[in-house]
């Protein structure tokens, strides 16, 4: 076991953090920390700018093969890039969906002509990419899908009609790619496709939804006879179902030890009011804060064995924790910054509705254990593929 | 950066994995629980001849492996899955202590001794109720032919079957470290009559019993007893992430085949989700476990600081010690009516894993331990 990283390795996190300082200033300096979870409505347009800054500097899309237009970095340089990046407060990233899911499935299923016309807008920062999963009827159940697909043969497009939820920076993407129904005979996974949909067009209608903390980062995206090209299905009609869960698993968790540096700088928030407000001298809270902290250090070194390969013969059994462990160690944060707060956690920043960054935390962390597998799911997860107890019964879909 | 085993530790791990189940299953452990030493004695000597685990620790110029703690973890971890009643780890918590000593003939003598199967127990603390330097009741008063002890240790891993004792003892404004026979005069030693029965227990009373100077291993040990107190609860924490393990896989084979409305009861949710919070206690203590070790291992070569080591056994004696805790509390709990008959294992893990998690400090002091780090200090919590 090694927990330091090589000396190669170093030398690279020294360029990212060169390269990043030297760019997140002047215009983009205002968009520092900005941007993420519960944050991803503010400055769109500036940090829409800022994708184009990280790919002039080759900052963009690093795993990526040299011959689309990435470094072929490993998993370590990837790693170091979203500690750096997030250490150096870079904003949320507006291109995160094309460049961690959209780009990595059209390299593992996606035509050369897909390749062609959609990696290089990714690559340059130029075309943002939403996701259309979830629908009002299919949540944890994500195979009862009912958006459907219908081939014109006529027109040789793909007709999309249905209704998408939960997408996040719907309004500002250039695409969709949505699991739609190809065969309105079959049910669950079976006669699902896996589609590639232009945003800007009639059929498209996006509508925010305004969460509890009063802004809106969510939309719902009704598809009216929407249309995409015949060959913007990836794969073939049926293979929707494959290619949705081989993309879930592309990431592979090369951001979580950024995402963990801005949980860290959320706990150190916290623990300096602590210090300052007294709320550090009582014994149920100085439990609770040395909790988080290990809590998070917890995190980290999950994270190390996922990134390792877990190959200490434990079948990756810290993948299928992660979510359920940062999801309720975040949750529990929120609580945390409450209760350290006191009174004080109760007054807005500003009339009528303006949260301050722990208010917002609050809030929007109840979203982290709702969001990409419930808590509930996680377990059922857990207790079936690692523990190998019995499958939920399904009902009548 | 490769946070997971090398080769030759999977090995390892598989080589021990393999020899406990062998030798080291329920009825083993149970015949030496009612045994007076309470120890496997003969399982204990095959490993020292056989498997040679008593000398990973040892340096390679006094015949030891001059492995590492990880290793050492590696052992611990599956000998509180098995609740091995053997002295390995006293023997390994003695070899900690004598490496801060190692430029002492004495201390290069007692490492061979324990790299060849003699079982040299650590003596430091009344624990009543501090473990750490507080608690150490034994007073060394130094006479004209070297030292007078006087004064109880209790707590002592293996004790009761030691060879030879390291005794801690207070002298004027410092710690001493003394090796004390037992069966010199004025000593006695005995087994502390406990509840958990898988991990005994020796205690030790001194009444003007004199040791000669040459027997002074340390007259300045102060710091060094912090540092292999926080070694220490590494260990026991690779014990309780064992011993975690087991309550989950012994709970979830009971699950598997107990019957009711129909159906096994693993195929309840309620069931299921408890199983599921069992194993993230689990995985997360095991994470920082060998964190822990790796920072155990960079302690024991000096490229850590000494605030480092006790941050991250902290955090894992609080990790582990509640995984420990709840997996087998739990257990009881998805056993049913079984879960609290003397017939099952399930009750030994529990009552084992109450008592490590007492063993050097509960996890709630554990935990105000790093808040005073993290709240009391001058500078900016340290990352």
């Amino acid at each position: 076991m090694q927990l330091r990283f090589t000396e190669a390795d170093e030398k690279f996190r020294g360029q990212v953090s060169d390269w990043l300082s030297d760019n997140l200033s002047g215009d983009f300096a205002v968009i520092r920390h900005r941007g993420g979870p519960g944050d991803e409505h503010v400055y769109v347009e500036e940090r829409k700018a800022w994708e184009g800054r990280l790919a002039e500097g080759g900052w963009t899309c690093i795993g990526w093969p040299e011959a689309w237009g990435g470094k072929d970095a490993t998993i370590e340089q990837q790693v170091i890039f979203n500690e750096e990046y997030a250490r150096a407060g870079g904003p949320g990233r507006v291109g995160h969906i094309g460049e961690t899911l959209t780009g990595p499935t059209l390299l593992a299923f996606g035509s050369e002509l897909q390749k062609q016309r959609y990696l290089p807008g990714i690559r340059a920062g130029k075309e943002l990419w939403c996701q259309g999963y979830s629908e009002p009827g299919a949540g944890s159940d994500l195979s009862a899908v009912r958006t459907r697909a219908v081939l014109d043969e006529n027109t040789q497009t793909w007709r999309i009609t249905g209704q998408k939820v939960w997408t996040s920076l719907a309004h500002e993407s250039d695409f969709v790619f949505v699991l739609a129904r190809t065969d309105l005979a079959e049910k669950g996974h079976k006669g699902l496709g896996f589609f590639l949909v232009p945003m800007n067009q009639p059929g498209v209608t996006i509508r925010p939804i305004t969460q509890l903390t009063g802004t809106a980062e969510f939309n719902e995206v009704f598809f009216d006879d929407a249309v995409c090209g015949s060959d913007d299905i990836v794969g073939e009609p049926g293979q929707g179902w494959k290619i949705a869960m081989g993309l879930l698993g592309f990431e592979r968790g090369v951001s979580t030890l950024g995402q963990q540096m801005l949980f860290q700088t959320e706990l150190d928030e916290i623990i300096r009011i602590a210090r300052e407000n007294g709320a550090g001298k009582n014994p149920a809270i100085r439990q609770r804060i040395a909790e988080a902290h290990i809590g998070l250090r917890t995190l980290r070194y999950n994270s190390l064995r996922m990134l390792s390969g877990g190959d200490d013969g434990s079948l990756n059994r810290e993948a299928m924790i992660y979510k359920l462990c940062w999801s309720s160690w975040h949750r529990n944060l929120g609580k945390l910054a409450m209760d350290v707060l006191g009174p004080e956690a109760e007054i807005l920043e500003a009339a009528p509705y303006s949260l301050g960054r722990l208010q917002s935390l609050f809030l929007f962390t109840r979203a982290d254990t709702i969001y990409g597998g419930t808590n509930q799911i996680q377990r059922n997860i857990i207790a079936e593929r690692a523990l190998g107890m019995p499958r939920e019964p399904r009902g009548e879909s | 950066m490769k946070f997971s085993f090398t080769d030759e530790q999977l090995m390892l791990k598989d080589s021990v994995e393999g020899f406990l189940t062998e030798h080291s299953d329920s009825p083993a452990v149970r015949a030496a629980m009612s045994s007076t030493s309470g120890i496997d004695e003969r399982l204990w000597q095959k490993i020292c001849t056989d498997m040679y685990w008593q000398a990973i620790l040892v340096p390679e110029e006094f015949g030891g492996l001059g492995l590492g703690l990880l290793e050492v973890v590696i052992v611990l971890e599956q000998m509180g899955r098995f609740l091995t009643p053997v002295p390995f780890f006293a023997g390994v918590q003695s070899a900690l202590a004598l490496r801060t000593l190692v430029e002492k003939p004495l201390a290069q003598t007692m490492l061979a001794d324990l790299a060849q199967g003699q079982l040299v127990a650590f003596a430091h603390t009344a624990a009543r109720p501090h473990w750490d330097a507080q608690g150490v009741e034994v007073v060394a008063t130094e006479a004209p032919n070297g030292w007078v002890l006087d004064g109880e240790a209790r707590f002592i891993a293996s004790g009761n079957s030691a060879d030879a004792l390291l005794v801690v003892a207070q002298i004027d404004n410092n710690l001493g470290l003394f090796r004390v026979a037992p069966s010199q005069s004025g000593v006695t030693l005995s087994k502390m009559p406990t509840m958990d029965q898988t991990r005994p227990m020796g205690m030790l009373g001194l009444s003007g019993a004199v040791v000669s100077g040459a027997d002074c291993l340390s007259t300045d040990w102060e710091d060094h007893l912090e540092s292999v107190l926080a070694l220490s609860r590494v260990l026991v924490g690779a014990e309780q992430v064992g011993c975690a393990q087991a309550s989950l896989d012994q709970s979830v084979a009971y699950v598997g085949e107990r019957v009711q409305f129909g159906r096994t009861i693993a195929s309840y949710q309620a069931i299921k989700h408890k199983a599921a919070d069992m194993m993230l206690k689990v995985e997360s203590a095991r994470s920082l476990l060998y964190y822990a070790a790796c920072v155990g291992d960079e302690a024991l070569m000096e490229t850590v600081t000494s605030h480092d080591l006790r941050e991250a056994a902290a955090m894992l004696a609080s990790s582990a010690g509640d995984a420990a805790f709840f997996c087998a509390g739990t257990g009881i709990q998805l056993h049913g009516g079984v879960g609290i008959t003397e017939e099952y294992d399930i009750q030994l893990y529990f009552k084992r894993a109450r008592s490590m998690e007492a063993y050097l400090g509960r996890p709630d002091e554990q935990r105000e331990l790093l808040a005073a780090m993290l709240l009391d200090g001058d500078d900016c919590h340290a990352a």
